[in-house]
């Protein structure tokens, strides 16, 4: 059934049990940080997410927010995948998962880069709800770029 | 079987307008469509209504067989459709029981007709010899509520920043009506216009509004009603109303997009300056100067959506047809009646009134802690069509703390069946979610 694989077990349970959810200040000494709150103006969802960066590796990535189970999944899952990571890697990524909520559902996920992301496939194709799945990957990219550190240059389609 | 017989000399049961909902239903192709599996149940007329095959008929046959500029031309078509846009505009007045056709002014949506007389204020603030009911600046004030769709905010609070002027509003109480206590304290000498909603698109509710035309008139300011979701399911009297101002638009009331009116009282907008200038709002140019048609055609430059409006005339026919009493009363029993049944979903708040009194059929609410979008997708599963978000009215979303609800909104074609539905729909949700 189509619902079923827009709510996949692994979204609703990133919505209802997400990891490192609160915003925290970094605990590396002389670490940059950068912070960036986007909107989705046609639902009111919100996110802030903060990064903190020795200038390679993203030592911690924290956010807040409120809004549907998709969006706040999807922060969590960010949080997992590119948390410790360097901002190399996290650039694939942060790619490859936009080219996923980006591909109408014709794009096959690489669960080796993607991890738990590759449960957001479904959602790809329900356009009114890709916004949801990117809001916190496009404040993440904003908060990498404040922090000095640039991610991605894959502009959102959807 | 023990009946309760109303005493005579009081309205009787039988006496209430009614109509056949099945056969209405019939005149509306749509509601033939299965989505995702399931027959469309479609609780979302507040966004935008369906139109039924006499209004598609109309708008097709209009293009195929009468199609011309209107206004402008000696020719047979032009004078054919010429007469089909004004007839519309005269089917539309009498709807409205406006006194004279002519205060009857065309535009492309409520948001359009609410700019329009926003406009006409700043444009008159910056002529000396404008009408002082119109002109504004610091010291003015504009009076709006918390309880506006976006588009009777935001045209005030931009003219506010043009003119200086000063935007203050109604509050709302607990219980999603508004809270008059301050009117007149809020509505004073200052105050050049009072522009309120009449029926709240996110909670449904119907305000009373004669404490407050009076007040309004005692003090000598305007009253704009914005009657989007008004106009479409009662019977709407601009006389009795008391109103210098309505704006309503035509798709929420089975007509088509791209079609809104503006109604004002003869003499008002007469004294309006010009808002948009170009072709048919003239009455002559020379390159130095131009000088200006009488409302309507004032308020009407370049070619106007001419199809749209003789299908907005036949939207009307039809609404006459089944009667707006009717309509009113079927959707008061579809409100009573999703009422009581929502109430047994566990977890559900109901945000604006919880009795089927001073309001209309539309409906939000808060499941438990289920985000509306997640609410309206699951739901959209099963073929039930409701609007989650803000419903451009966010202000109301913040004072009852919530980001977004989830709005279902009936009209003539809404069956109890439907409501039903929605109950179903939300036990899924539920269980998804629980």
């Amino acid at each position: 059934m189509q619902l079923e694989s827009l709510y996949q077990e692994i979204i609703l349970d990133h919505y209802k049990h997400p990891h490192g959810r609160g915003l925290r200040d970094t605990a590396v000494p002389g670490a940059r940080v950068g912070e960036a709150h986007h909107v989705n103006p046609t639902c009111g969802d919100e996110i802030t997410v903060r990064v903190a960066t020795d200038g390679t590796v993203f030592t911690d990535i924290s956010y807040d927010g409120m809004g549907c189970s998709i969006s706040q999944a999807s922060a969590s899952v960010l949080h997992e995948l590119l948390r410790g990571r360097a901002a190399d890697d996290a650039a694939v990524v942060h790619e490859a998962f936009v080219e996923l909520m980006s591909g109408r559902g014709q794009v096959t996920p690489d669960e080796d880069v993607l991890g738990d992301g590759v449960a957001f496939a479904g959602v790809a194709r329900y356009p009114a709800r890709v916004k949801c799945a990117l809001l916190s990957w496009m404040a993440f990219k904003d908060a990498a770029a404040r922090a000095g550190v640039g991610v991605s240059p894959t502009e959102v389609k959807a | 079987m023990s009946s309760i017989a109303i005493p005579a000399g009081m309205p009787q049961y039988d006496d209430v307008p009614r109509y056949d909902v099945a056969r209405v239903r019939a005149d509306f192709p749509i509601l033939d469509r299965e989505i995702n599996g399931h027959p469309l149940v479609y609780l979302d007329s507040a966004n935008t209504s369906h139109k039924p095959r006499q209004v598609l008929d109309v708008l097709a046959e209009h293009y195929a067989r009468h199609n011309a500029n209107v206004s402008r031309s000696v020719h047979t078509l032009g004078t054919e459709a010429t007469e089909a846009y004004e007839g519309a505009r005269a089917k539309i007045a009498a709807f409205i029981n406006a006194p004279s056709v002519d205060e009857v002014v065309f535009t492309k949506n409520s948001t359009e007709a609410i700019n329009l007389v926003a406009y006409a204020f700043s444009n008159a603030s910056l002529r000396p010899d404008a009408d002082p009911r119109f002109r504004i600046g610091p010291g003015d004030e504009i009076v709006i509520s918390e309880m506006e769709h976006h588009s009777n905010i935001v045209p005030w609070q931009l003219l506010a920043e043009r003119t200086g002027a000063t935007l203050r509003w109604f509050p709302l109480t607990e219980q999603g009506r508004l809270d008059e206590s301050g009117l007149d304290d809020l509505v004073t000498e200052r105050t050049k216009i009072v522009s309120l909603v009449h029926t709240s698109n996110i909670l449904g509710t119907i305000n009373a509004t004669a404490r407050i035309t009076q007040r309004v008139r005692e003090v000598g300011a305007l009253l704009l009603l914005d009657c989007s979701q008004s106009v479409p399911h009662l019977p709407m009297d601009v006389v009795d109303y008391d109103a210098d101002f309505i704006a309503f638009t035509g798709h929420k009331m089975c007509g088509p997009t791209g079609i809104g009116v503006l109604w004002g009282r003869a003499e008002l907008l007469a004294a309006m300056p010009p808002v948009l200038g170009g072709g048919s709002m003239i009455e002559t140019v020379t390159m130095a100067r131009s000088t200006f048609a009488a409302p309507p055609a004032r308020f009407e430059a370049g070619t106007p959506p001419i199809a749209e409006a003789v299908a907005l005339g036949a939207a009307v026919d039809y609404l006459s047809g089944v009667g707006m009493r009717a309509i009113q009363w079927h959707e008061k029993e579809l409100t009573a009646y999703a009422l009581d049944a929502l109430a047994t979903v566990p977890g559900l708040r109901i945000f604006g009134p919880t009795v089927p009194v001073g309001r209309g059929g539309t409906i939000s609410f808060a499941l438990a802690d289920v985000h509306p979008h997640d609410v309206g997708q699951v739901l959209d599963s099963l073929g039930v069509q409701v609007r989650v978000g803000h419903h451009c009215a966010k202000p109301v979303c913040t004072r009852f703390g919530v980001p977004a609800t989830t709005r279902a909104s009936f009209y003539l074609y809404t069956t109890t069946a439907e409501i039903d539905a929605l109950v179903a729909g939300l036990e899924q949700v539920r269980k998804v979610f629980g």
